[in-house]
């Protein structure tokens, strides 16, 4: 029993992530978590600024359940399930952040820089968040669907713009960790 | 929609969450790790999720079972656009990688107590906001 408390590891989340998907076709719906990001646009009074969000968001209730669940689920796997244990990464890849100045990885579940309130009062981490934040909601809509409704469901569904988009969602995040990222983090790191 | 409908899609959630957490799905490091070739992992978990999926995929095909209205259950196809998820792709696949989140494990990572992904909510809200206005001039 010692074990659920542990991180999962992949051929449990795997299937568990299909199960969710079954779950929601079974609900008469589809797996796709980033449509609630315009309808949630469209709540906050956006339909006056554009055609796209004149849509009827009580058509998209079940999808903000689902989200508050996502949320739920979160504060349930920290408290009663240790979800935020530290990660059990690579020790070559722990190595390589504790060296670019992240100190916890392998340590912890995400950095303190960007993930605990020193974040707050960090200039670099409020860019990477906001910054990525936007291109992550620009991005997934641009695209059509993120992880959950290309990469899982698109391509079980052998969907050729669901591959692309996968391709791509890689291809982006690839060029970004290699290029940009180690100065970001630079800057994120207080010489101290 | 019926409350126990509504307790069901919810339920459906929780599921979702708990699964991103325990898994390291919603970790920043375990972004990193995958972009980085460190450990199969996240390529397990999307690997057999997408082995799992194709098998569902098969089954519904082959049986024509129904939903919870009564519908013959299908997976989702989408829309045939490919440039559009070339381009905004390469743009999701940037911002994943220097927050270490997507969509998903966002409402995940705030429920788990992490409030500085609030940012990241912000700015994916303002993402989908300024893709709505710019939509009629994007390359699609």
């Amino acid at each position: 029993m010692e074990s659920i408390f542990n991180p999962w590891p992949w051929y449990v989340a795997g299937p568990a992530i299909a199960a969710i998907l079954a779950a929601l076709v079974y609900g008469g719906k589809s797996f796709g978590m980033s449509t609630n990001l315009e309808t949630m646009c469209t709540l906050g009074g956006a339909g006056r600024f554009a055609e796209r969000f004149r849509t009827d968001w009580r058509a998209r209730q079940w999808s903000l359940l689902v989200m508050l669940g996502a949320g739920l689920g979160g504060l349930i796997a920290m408290w009663l399930l240790d979800g935020g244990a530290a990660v059990p990464l690579n020790p070559e890849i722990a190595a390589d952040l504790q060296a670019l100045g992240l100190r916890d990885a392998g340590t912890a579940y995400a950095p303190g820089q960007l993930y605990s309130a020193d974040a707050w009062s960090n200039p670099m981490a409020l860019v990477m968040l906001l910054g990525g934040g936007f291109l992550v909601g620009f991005g997934a809509r641009y695209a059509g669907g993120c992880t959950s409704g290309h990469a899982i469901t698109g391509l079980s569904n052998f969907q050729l713009p669901s591959l692309i988009a996968a391709v791509a969602f890689f291809a982006g995040g690839l060029a970004t960790t290699y290029t940009v990222l180690p100065y970001l983090l630079a800057y994120l790191t207080p010489a101290a | 929609m019926s409350l126990a409908r509504s307790f069901y899609f919810l339920a459906v959630g929780i599921a979702f969450g708990i699964v991103m957490l325990k898994s390291g799905a919603a970790s920043w490091y375990r972004i990193y790790e995958m972009f980085h070739f460190g450990s199969f992992h996240m390529y397990g978990i999307m690997g057999s999720a997408v082995v799992c999926g194709w098998a569902l995929n098969l089954l519904l095909r082959k049986s024509n079972l129904q939903d919870l209205d009564g519908q013959v259950m299908r997976l989702a196809t989408k829309p045939d656009n490919l440039k559009a998820g070339a381009i905004g792709g390469t743009i999701f696949g940037i911002g994943w990688a220097v927050t270490g989140a997507c969509p998903g494990p966002i409402y995940t990572l705030l429920g788990a107590g992490f409030w500085p992904v609030l940012l990241i909510l912000v700015g994916a809200l303002g993402g989908a906001f300024a893709y709505g206005l710019l939509r009629p001039r994007l390359p699609h």
